[in-house]
Order: structure tokens, then C-alpha cells, then sequence
């Protein structure tokens, strides 16, 4: 079986002066090779800790991960990660920043280079391959991270608030090219997000999670990721459909900020 | 205080001159027109113009106040008299009085005096010459060539028409006549503004005197060879230091155990200054090559264990967990993410333990060496060679100033992503 399987996923956290968060509790997805799910959630409802799980840097409590038909220990090159902030390496340039899953596997450069190259050009640094990761601005460096990630080849792709910390302007740019990526390579994509229009965008399926414990609120399939391959994306948030639920999703969860506001201030 | 207040004045009068004055002409740039430069401390840029004018206002004030032969006599504070001046003495005997001249020559330390011929005179006091050093006073026995000497009960009882009882003294031109406890006048020509040699040399006679040991040495050894030694032991210490310290700042940062066995040690030693390890050291290795050695590698490790251990921690997780998921193994992750993030931090390490070794060999050898920088100005210390001394706390400083350069250097060079992850 190919795709992605959580099943029942409970994480607690023991916290240092005794006590315990449950950060997670009985999350249950599936995820059909080439999916694109959007992942919502106020902040602290586990949308991070879910994906740590499953890139395998965190071990559950309780539940299991199955991908490829085999259980998820630990992290690995199937499933690769991009980070809010890229989580370049600095001492290398841009093209060894790329290339770097190809090389740690012993490639030889003839081997990856064209694929590398061609990557570059698909983000659009093809002149910026030998400058140093610090010397480009916020948005190239998120596309360097995407490159690296892709590079690799991994099955499933896991973000992180890839586009969290760019500016409006370029947040859309990404989006186009994090959509088109989706339908060019068939990836299997997890996003995380704290913005309702991107989770809309950028989401085949859509997951809004709550908070205390963190699990699944609801699920949507939307098909705003498949005209948004074919049409300008700022066409797309014109849709009647879209605005609705957008407003549907914003209450919801503005609803649940409410309740925790609302318990803060009752255990105050 | 005179110096102090010269220096004020030249810091303030140079501030106002290029400030206000050469300044005013320029075309207004962007940074003049900031609004907010104070407190904007990116804003603050070392001002060349005041650097140089810093550098020369020490040198002119050294030439000024040591007499440096490089300034035009113009601008020396008032020297230390030399010449030939004179002073009178009365003296009493048996109810007579009769006053005498006393011609002084005051000649420069280094050259023989003439002394003058001077007429006799009337009375049973007669006129006197005597030579007495530039710095220097001198006891002069006026009564010797006196019909009446002071075994005959001759006192003095004035300097210049001055009353003067022995113990007390009396200002004379160009200089100060104390009366002795037996009577005898003790003549101190006015010393003037400036530093006597053996205090403060002029700038010219330490650089001479660079010439001279550069070409001749200094106790069996070469200039170079000194410094030479100096370096060398900074080096091999320092290179020692890291060899193991890295490793071991390695190991803490990745291993508890490590972390947990070599922290009591690491924290302890840290604080210790290597200063307080030289009693010791010696006890131990003895003066030679291998104590210094031994105290400069210590002086170093802890350093750089420290140092790599901040380097290991500091790595962002994000980035050791990017290269986990792009199929880093262990080892890659340490080869190409841990240590090249370290880096920046272990140069850090490295300049500050490069500045302390420096600072710590030349006290190991002020304390006991055979040559080095440090022994070379102890020695010279030892027989009032200033110049030498002032020669060698200057070769020290270039060459610390030149370490921490070179090190900067390096880290642009290698390290040039530091500060920017």
C-alpha cells in the first residue's frame, strides 16, 4: 500500500514541574499518494507536533504511522520537510543546499546535477546557484528550501508554515509555485498553516483541528487547489464558494479561540 | 595633571576644528541627515581623523615631556636646568660675617663637567665652583677653601641674603639650596617639566634602542628570537589547547555522559586564571620550554572546550532535523551540519584564546624564562633600562594587536556566513 496511514495518534507531553499537556489525541488520517491536505488549526492545537510525528523527529504516546506499508520510526529521505523559517545551511551555496539529499545518499554529481539544475530553474534561482543562502532575501531562501526538498525525490512532502514568515506579495508567488510543484511532480503534500485563504488554496482536502486536546475538528475536499493549477489564484478567492467557506472556517475557528479565551479566564 | 590637561585640550580642540570647521564644507549625506543617529549604534563608525590625531597626540605628548630631539624645541615642556648658575652664602664666625659666590655648573649626567675658574674674593669666605648632574643635587662644601672652615665654627646662616637654618631650604635661581643637618648647602638644580630617561625615554631613544637590539640582541638572544620564542610557545600551547579541547567541547555538546563528567571540571577550571596556574606549573615542570607549554595549553583548552561546546548546542534544530529528512546519517549530520555550524563560535573561541595564551606568556616569562618578550623587559627592568622596557611592552602590544587582526582576518575568510544563519 502506498500513501500515508495515521492511525489514532495520541502525544502527551510531561512538563518539567510535573503535570502534563495532551497535545494530541486519536488522530486518525489517511492520505492517497499525490493528496494535497491543507492542515488549520488555532495556534497550540498540535498542527507542528502532528507533523514532527510524522516526519518522525517525535515519537507518539500512543498510535502508529504506516507509510509504504512499513511503520514510521524515525525520520527519513521518504518524507521530506520544509521549515517556516528554510533551515538552510549556511556554509553552502545555493546549488550545494540543493543538492545536499543527492549527495548525503553518495550520488555522483552526474548523476543529480541535471535534476538539481532543472530544480533551480523551476524556483527560479538558476543565476542565484553559486550565491550564498544569506545573501537572498526571505522568499528565494524559501524557494531554496522547496528545491532541496524536491531534489531529494521524497514521497511525501511535509510544510511547515512554509510561507509564514513572507511577506503578502510573495506569499502569493509561493503559492502559485507550491501548486504548481503539487501538479507537476504528483508529491503527496501535508501543509501546515495558519492562514484560512492558504489552507483554501493549497488544500485538496482541508483539516481543522482543536485545541485541548489537539484532534481532528473537521474535514473538507475543496476544489480550489485544482483551479488553482489552471487560473490566477487571485480568480480563485473571487469564487463565491471560496468566500463562504472562508467565512465558514474563520467562525470556527474563531469560535474555538473564544472558548479557550473563555477558559483562561475561568481558571484565572 | 599638566600632560592630562594638554590631552583634554587637544581632544576638544581637534573635535571642534574637524567637526565644525573642516567638516562644514562637505555636502550633506544621507547619514547627516538621519534624524535619529544617537542611539542608532550602526550609525557609530570609528572616525579615522580621530584615530590618527589620538595616535600623534600621544607621541607629541611623549616627545613633549621626555625633550625628544624629533619635536622642534618650540614645543618641549620646560627642560631640566643646565648651565652654569650662582648663588651666595653668608657665613657667621666667631661674630663675624662675610658672604661668598658659589658658581654651579649643572652638566648632563653622561659628560664631565669643566669647571670654572673663579677669582678667590675678599673675606674669610671665599667664592666657590662646583658641578652638579642635570636631575641630580649635590652637597657643596663651601667652607673648604675658607679662611674659617666649619671645624673652625663657621656656619652658614643665609643663602642669597635668606635667612636658612640647616633642614630648611630656600629657592635660588635656577634651583633650590636645602641646608644639610651638619650645615653643608645641598644645591638641586630645577628639575623642569620633563620625564628623566630612566623614568620615560624619548620616542627616539626607543627606537634606537630597537635598532640596537634588533641587530645585537639582548641576553644571548636576538630580538626575533625573543618574540620568536614568545610566538612559538603561544602556538604550540594554543595548538595543543585546541587539538584536545575541540574534541572535548565536542563530546560534551553530543553526549550526556561527557557533558556530565567533564562539566564540574570545565566550569571549575574556566574561571581560574592561567596567571594563578604559573606557582604551580613551575613546581611542577620547572621554567623551561615544557612549563610554559603545559600553561598555555591549559590556558587554552578550557576555552576552546567551551567554545565548541556553545558551537555544538547552538545549532538550530530546524537544521539537523531538515538534514534528517533529506537522509543524512549521524555522521553526515555531523561532518556537514554540526561542525561547520560550530565554526563561528570556535573562532570566537579561538581569538579569545589566542589574546589570553599571548597575555599569559608574557607573564610566565616576567616570572621566570630565559628569553622571551616577557623575561627581556623583566631583565631590562631589573637595570633601569626604561627604554627597553618601553620598547618591549610596545612589540608586545603589535604583536597582540597583530594576533587578534590576523584572527579576524581568518574568520572573514572561513567563516564568512558567522552571525547570519
Amino acid at each position: 500500500m502506498t500513501g500515508l496511514a495515521i492511525e489514532n495518534l495520541s502525544m502527551r507531553f510531561d512538563l518539567p514541574h510535573g503535570g502534563s499537556v495532551q497535545a494530541l489525541k486519536d488522530v486518525t488520517l489517511n492520505l492517497a499518494e499525490g493528496e494535497l491536505l491543507s492542515v488549520l488549526g488555532p495556534s497550540g492545537c498540535g498542527k507542528t507536533t502532528l507533523l514532527n510525528i510524522v516526519a518522525g523527529f517525535l515519537a507518539p504516546t500512543q498510535g502508529q504511522i504506516t507509510m509504504n506499508g512499513h511503520r514510521v520510526t524515525g525520520p527519513d529521505a521518504e518524507r521530506g520537510m520544509v521549515f517556516q523559517q528554510g533551515a538552510l545551511f549556511e556554509w553552502m551555496n545555493v546549488r550545494d543546499n540543493v543538492s545536499f539529499g543527492p549527495r548525503m545518499a553518495g550520488r555522483k554529481a552526474s548523476d543529480y546535477g541535471p535534476n538539481v539544475d532543472h530544480l533551480l530553474d523551476v524556483v527560479g534561482l538558476r543565476d542565484f546557484k553559486d550565491k550564498a543562502v544569506y545573501e537572498l532575501s526571505g522568499g528565494m531562501q524559501q524557494r531554496v528550501a522547496l528545491a532541496r526538498c524536491l531534489a531529494n525525490d521524497p514521497d511525501v512532502i511535509l510544510m511547515d508554515e512554509p510561507l509564514g514568515a513572507l511577506d503578502a506579495l510573495t506569499r502569493e508567488k509561493m503559492q502559485g509555485l507550491v501548486l504548481k510543484l503539487w501538479k507537476e511532480t504528483g508529491k503527496t503534500i501535508i501543509l501546515i498553516t495558519h492562514s484560512v485563504e492558504e489552507a483554501l488554496l493549497l488544500g485538496e482536502r482541508l483539516v481543522v483541528m482543536a485545541p485541548r486536546p489537539g484532534r481532528i475538528h473537521r474535514e473538507y475536499r475543496l476544489p480550489f487547489a485544482e483551479m488553482g493549477v489552471n487560473a490566477d489564484l487571485r480568480e480563485v478567492k473571487k469564487h463565491p464558494d471560496f468566500a463562504k467557506t472562508r467565512e465558514e472556517i474563520l467562525s470556527m475557528i474563531w469560535d474555538m479561540e473564544e472558548e479557550i479565551m473563555g477558559r483562561t479566564e475561568v481558571a484565572q | 595633571m599638566i600632560p592630562f590637561l594638554i590631552y583634554a585640550a587637544i581632544f576638544i580642540a581637534s573635535f571642534v576644528l574637524v567637526k565644525k570647521v573642516l567638516r562644514r564644507a562637505r555636502p550633506q549625506d544621507f547619514t547627516s541627515l538621519k534624524t535619529v543617529t544617537f542611539g542608532d549604534e550602526s550609525a557609530v563608525v570609528s572616525d579615522r581623523t580621530a584615530s590618527v590625531v589620538s595616535i600623534a597626540t600621544i607621541f607629541l605628548l611623549w616627545g613633549m615631556f621626555t625633550g625628544s630631539t624629533l619635536l622642534p624645541s618650540f614645543l618641549h615642556a620646560p627642560g631640566p636646568f643646565e648651565g652654569t648658575t650662582q648663588f651666595d652664602y653668608t657665613v657667621e664666625a666667631g661674630g663675624q660675617r662675610d658672604s661668598a659666590t658659589v658658581t654651579v655648573v649643572v652638566h648632563p649626567i653622561d659628560r664631565d663637567p669643566v669647571l670654572p675658574e673663579v677669582d678667590p674674593g675678599d673675606g674669610f669666605a671665599k667664592n666657590d665652583a662646583a658641578a652638579v648632574g642635570r636631575w641630580r643635587s649635590g652637597l657643596i662644601r663651601v667652607d673648604t677653601n675658607d679662611e674659617i672652615g666649619r671645624d673652625g665654627g663657621a656656619v652658614v646662616v643665609a643663602i642669597d641674603g635668606q635667612p636658612i637654618a640647616p633642614g630648611e631650604r630656600v629657592r635660588v635661581a635656577d634651583g633650590t639650596v636645602t641646608l644639610s643637618d651638619r650645615g653643608t648647602p645641598n644645591f638641586a638644580p630645577s628639575k623642569g617639566w620633563q620625564m628623566e630617561p630612566i623614568w620615560l625615554p624619548p620616542p627616539e631613544a626607543v627606537a634606537s634602542r630597537l635598532m640596537e637590539i634588533a641587530s645585537e640582541g639582548f641576553r644571548g638572544a636576538t630580538l626575533a628570537e625573543h618574540l620568536g620564542l614568545s610566538l612559538f610557545r603561544v602556538l604550540v600551547g594554543f595548538a595543543l589547547g585546541a587539538l584536545i579541547g575541540i574534541p572535548l567541547g565536542y563530546a560534551m555538546g553530543l553526549s550526556n555522559w561527557f557533558r556530565g563528567w567533564f562539566d564540574p571540571i570545565v566550569e571549575f577550571m574556566r574561571p581560574v586564571p592561567p596567571l594563578a596556574l604559573i606557582p604551580l606549573v613551575i613546581i611542577w615542570a620547572g621554567i623551561g620550554e615544557a612549563g610554559k607549554i603545559i600553561l598555555l595549553f591549559l590556558a587554552a583548552l578550557w576555552i576552546m572546550a567551551i567554545a565548541a561546546r556553545s558551537g555544538v548546542s547552538g545549532v538550530r534544530i530546524s537544521k539537523v532535523h531538515a538534514a534528517y529528512s533529506l537522509g543524512a546519517s549521524k555522521w553526515q549530520i555531523m561532518r556537514h551540519v554540526i561542525i561547520p555550524n560550530s565554526l563561528p563560535d570556535i573562532f570566537t573561541g579561538a581569538r579569545v584564546a589566542m589574546g589570553v595564551c599571548w597575555g599569559t606568556v608574557v607573564a610566565a616569562e616576567l616570572v621566570a624564562a630565559e628569553a622571551g618578550a616577557g623575561m627581556m623587559i623583566m631583565v631590562a627592568s631589573k637595570f633601569q633600562n626604561t627604554d627597553i622596557v618601553l620598547m618591549g611592552i610596545i612589540l608586545i602590544g603589535v604583536i597582540g594587536f597583530a594576533i587578534d587582526m590576523l584572527m579576524r582576518w581568518a574568520e572573514r575568510v572561513m567563516v564568512p556566513w558567522k552571525g547570519k544563519g
